[in-house]
């Protein structure tokens, strides 16, 4: 049994309490939980609620409430964290329901969605939640009967007296565990006891999905509020001088308009770096709304370059030869193994800017009063909106509430909070509650785009194929795609990498699995490239390099676990029957690290009607333990999808410093007849803390997918996206 | 500004609004029937299907003004309580991750089953085509609507 100190103390569970409380006044219905789903008929609904912490509230009738505390962007944590409380706190599944907690730094920690943290980072916090509970309603019942706890055991919300009859449920003991004195210490469960952890539970928002239940951003409405939409400068380097104001006000259905700034002193790392001023139009309808958009000419003055993709290229090419190097790691002398090698191979990749395009469009709802804000929508980082709200309309944080709303989509997007404080802006221009809506044009040409990079990868090898010699070097726009100390370092002897960066005015941000969106299919393909020089079996040639990194590995330290990422590989070997040759189908493998999760992929694409086509996909994965395995497994698909939608499909290109791509009639994504047949997840067994798999899937489908598509081709892919000269359909 | 007579699920509204206005957003803004989604406006997208006497159209295309006599389902139409085969299967096979673009690939795949209920894997491609999933959720879609298929 691990034991484990508890971090809570008394009055930041009444604070949490107090504030979710509030979020049910405010009434917004769709954030007090499936109270009205099924579970009401399995439960019934309770007429009192204990707040027993700040993670979970038990009624009178033994429905128990637990708090999920960070935004749900799509990656399940609305079903997978509350599980987890719910595991140790020994209640039944039936009679839970889940409502999403509203932003409190006080009591809860890391209430962000990035980085694929959100169960890493709260695996400890929830255990602790549930098991404090379950200890608390343990020694309330103990109580009352004068027994000591070790005499009682609990199932499923029921406790029951070892040596005798009696028992009683949760709905029944919660009002007395109310005023238990919180444990200084707490009891978690084995892990082979987890009765709810590593099974298949529902999205617990599934039926209102599917029946179109208001859930998301988009769909909050106030009684009262006026709607925005807001007008940004047409190019990066340009900036609003003055527009038709007159004549949009006199629009029908418009009752204002201004230009906002939203300028802030000391921006954070989510704060806007591209348009601060930007026009804003209200009124009561989205409609007129997008009308009045169009009739709106505006005087633009140029304040910085004009970039184009031409120039993103000639400035990825500066930046590479600068010798301006970020970071770097050299182990043994690079120059001279290169020299000596027998086969020398140096190969460049590509990726232009890409958008996140989540389906919704960005938009948040504000009502700022005189000294206080209510901020209500889909946001990663309800911490940072608060703060720059913070900042810049001089109201202090404890008079701003934050309450997220179901996310579609984020994948990095809405871990920048501009759209929530331009909304913020409105609302104290207007002194009306508002909720301010993105046009997809909007969305996608103010963006935090992916940046665009340029990397050159080289090999040396012996006369027995040995890899003696690796370098790579690599630039972004601003950020180089390189990190240092990941494979291969330490599996080779002369090894180099340099990280490189170059300036643009075009603003960037975290895009689905950083870097690592760019760097896996590039360093994949290339090793690929590099075990054919070799003549060795593309997987054989990689578990060679993890056998050196195990038994004799090169420089102080290296950043992965070398034995798990060999462990993927092998799994994938063996669940895809590797080295099985099929009729007609070409193969092709990748394996990748990052997020603290290991993953490995195998592609099968065959010819239908002279187009290529993705038979199947089989994915090795090792994120530590599987919380909810049937999403995690959803997770992985969707990651492998979307690295192929986006290798294959998508880019952003720049003239004159404006994208070219403004809608989906010009940027393409993936679609259904592109998808893979079929996705096999494997996840390998073990019994570490689990890691992330928002991110992880995605990387490795690129480099999978670039070396299955030469195998079926006979032609190397290296700048994405693959099909601009040559139309592949997947 | 005119005003306009609907029936949308089986239940007449009228609304007032200009007569270019998309019925996507006489749904949304007027009716307050949210389950219908913007995704593009010009559509590219599928988020914003509804049916419209029975055939799947993008409700951010068709303006009020055309939409009148017709008979529109949208996704609250569909079924009270989640109760069509194709709510159901998707629910079976736990298909949506963020959810958004959830409620038009639900309409569009209702209506194809309505008009062929046996589809193959190349008819669902085809008719799925226009409803984009950014988390990329399409194979559990095609598994979904193959499940709708047998119900």
């Amino acid at each position: 049994m691990t034991r484990i100190k508890t971090q809570y103390n008394r009055r930041s569970f009444l604070k949490v309490s107090a504030a979710a409380g509030g979020g049910m006044l405010i009434g917004f219905s769709w954030l007090t939980g499936c109270i009205t789903d099924s579970k009401a008929e399995a439960v019934e609904v309770p007429k009192e609620w204990f707040d027993i912490n700040g993670y979970i509230k038990i009624g009178d009738t033994g429905l128990v409430t637990i708090y999920s505390p960070n935004p749900e962007i799509g990656q399940n944590v609305r079903t997978s964290m509350p599980m987890i409380v719910a595991d140790e706190l020994d209640v039944d599944w039936k009679d839970v329901v889940v409502e999403q907690a509203p932003l409190n730094t006080g009591f809860y920690q890391n209430q962000f969605a990035g980085g694929s943290l959100s169960i890493r980072l709260s695996w400890n916090a929830l255990r602790m939640a549930g098991a404090t509970g379950r200890r608390m309603l343990l020694e309330a019942a103990a109580k009352e009967w004068a027994l000591p706890v070790s005499d009682l055991t609990v199932s499923k919300g029921i406790i029951k007296e070892k040596n005798g009859e009696r028992t009683v449920s949760f709905g029944d003991i919660a009002s007395k565990a109310v005023g238990i004195e919180i444990p200084e210490e707490v009891e978690l469960k084995e892990i082979s006891d987890f009765k709810l952890i590593g099974t298949s539970i529902k999205n617990v928002d599934g039926k209102k999905i599917v029946t179109g239940e208001p859930l998301f951003g988009l769909d909050f409405y106030r009684e009262g509020m006026k709607h925005a939409m807001i007008v940004h400068p047409p190019a990066f380097g340009m900036k609003v001088k003055d527009f038709n104001v007159d004549e949009i006000k006199r629009m029908p259905g418009v009752s204002d308009a201004f230009i906002i700034d939203v300028t802030l002193n000391e921006p954070g790392m989510f704060d806007e770096k591209g348009f601060f001023q930007l026009i804003a139009i209200v009124g009561d309808s989205t409609w007129q709304l997008m009308k009045a958009k169009k009739a709106i000419r505006a005087n633009w003055e140029t304040v910085g370059e004009l970039e184009s993709s031409e120039s993103h290229i000639a400035t990825l090419e500066k930046a590479l030869a600068s010798g301006n190097v970020t970071e770097s790691r050299k182990d043994g002398n690079p120059e001279a193994a290169f020299k000596k090698a027998v086969k020398v191979i140096e190969r460049t990749y590509s990726a232009p800017f890409i958008a996140h395009n989540t389906m919704e469009p960005m938009n948040f709802f504000a009502n700022v009063t005189e000294n206080a804000v209510e901020l209500v929508g889909p946001t990663q980082t309800p911490d940072a909106l608060e703060k720059s709200v913070s900042k810049l309309l001089n109201i202090p944080p404890e008079n701003i509430t934050v309450n997220m709303t179901r996310i579609g989509g984020g994948f990095g997007r809405r871990l920048y909070v501009h759209f929530g404080v331009e909304a913020a802006a409105i609302s104290k221009k207007i002194g009306k509650p508002v909720k301010l809506i993105y046009t997809r044009e909007d969305d996608m040409t103010q963006g935090t785009y992916r940046p665009t990079y340029l990397s050159k990868y080289k090999a040396g090898l012996d006369a027995n194929n040995n890899l003696i010699a690796f370098s790579v070097k690599g630039a972004g726009l601003p950020d180089g795609p390189v990190f240092p100390n990941r494979f291969p370092a330490g599996a080779v002897t002369n090894y180099s990498a340099e990280k490189l960066s170059g300036i643009t005015n075009v603003t960037t941000g975290a895009w689905r699995a950083p870097r690592s969106n760019f760097t896996a299919g590039a360093e994949q393909s290339f090793l690929d490239e590099v075990a054919e020089l070799a003549g060795k079996d593309p997987i054989d040639f990689r578990l060679e390099l993890f056998e050196r990194a195990i038994n004799n590995p090169v420089g102080d330290e290296y950043e992965y676990d070398a034995e798990r990422y060999a462990g993927v590989l092998k799994l994938v070997k063996e669940k895809s029957k590797w080295g099985e040759t099929k009729q007609g189908v070409h193969r092709g493998v990748a394996a990748y690290f990052c997020h603290s999760t290991y993953v490995a992929e195998v592609f099968d694409m065959i010819m239908v009607d002279g187009q290529p086509k993705i038979k199947k996909v089989c994915c090795a994965v090792d994120c530590g333990i599987v919380v909810n395995p049937d999403a995690a497994k959803n997770m992985i698909q969707g990651g492998v999808i979307d690295g192929i939608g986006h290798a294959m499909y998508s880019q952003l290109t720049f003239k004159n410093g404006a994208p070219n791509e403004m809608n989906f009639d010009k940027y393409q994504l993936i679609r259904h007849s592109h998808a893979p047949e079929e996705i096999d997840v494997f996840f390998v067994k073990n019994e570490i803390a689990p890691t992330g798999l928002g991110e992880p899937g995605l990387p490795p489908a690129i480099g999978a997918l670039a070396n299955a598509m030469y195998q079926l081709k006979g032609k190397r892919y290296y700048h994405q996206p693959f099909n601009v000269n040559q139309p592949v359909v997947g | 500004m005119p005003t306009f007579k609907l029936k949308i699920n089986n239940e007449k509204h009228t609304v007032e609004a200009d007569m270019d206005t998309p019925l996507l957003w006489v749904l949304r803004d007027h009716i307050k029937l949210l389950g219908t989604k913007y995704g593009c406006g010009i559509g590219q997208c599928g988020a914003c299907t509804v049916h419209v006497d029975g055939n799947a159209m993008r409700s951010c295309l068709l303006q009020v003004s055309q939409a009148e006599g017709m008979n529109i389902t949208t996704i609250e139409g569909l079924s009270k309580d989640g109760e069509h085969p194709v709510q159901k299967a998707w629910l079976e096979h736990d298909v949506p991750q963020c959810g958004y673009c959830q409620a038009g690939q639900i309409m569009t795949a209702a209506a194809l089953l309505e008009s062929n209920p046996n589809p193959s894997d190349k008819d669902i491609d085809t008719a799925m085509h226009g409803n984009i999933c950014r988390c990329g959720t399409y194979i559990r879609i095609k598994q979904a609507i193959k499940t709708a298929a047998k119900l």
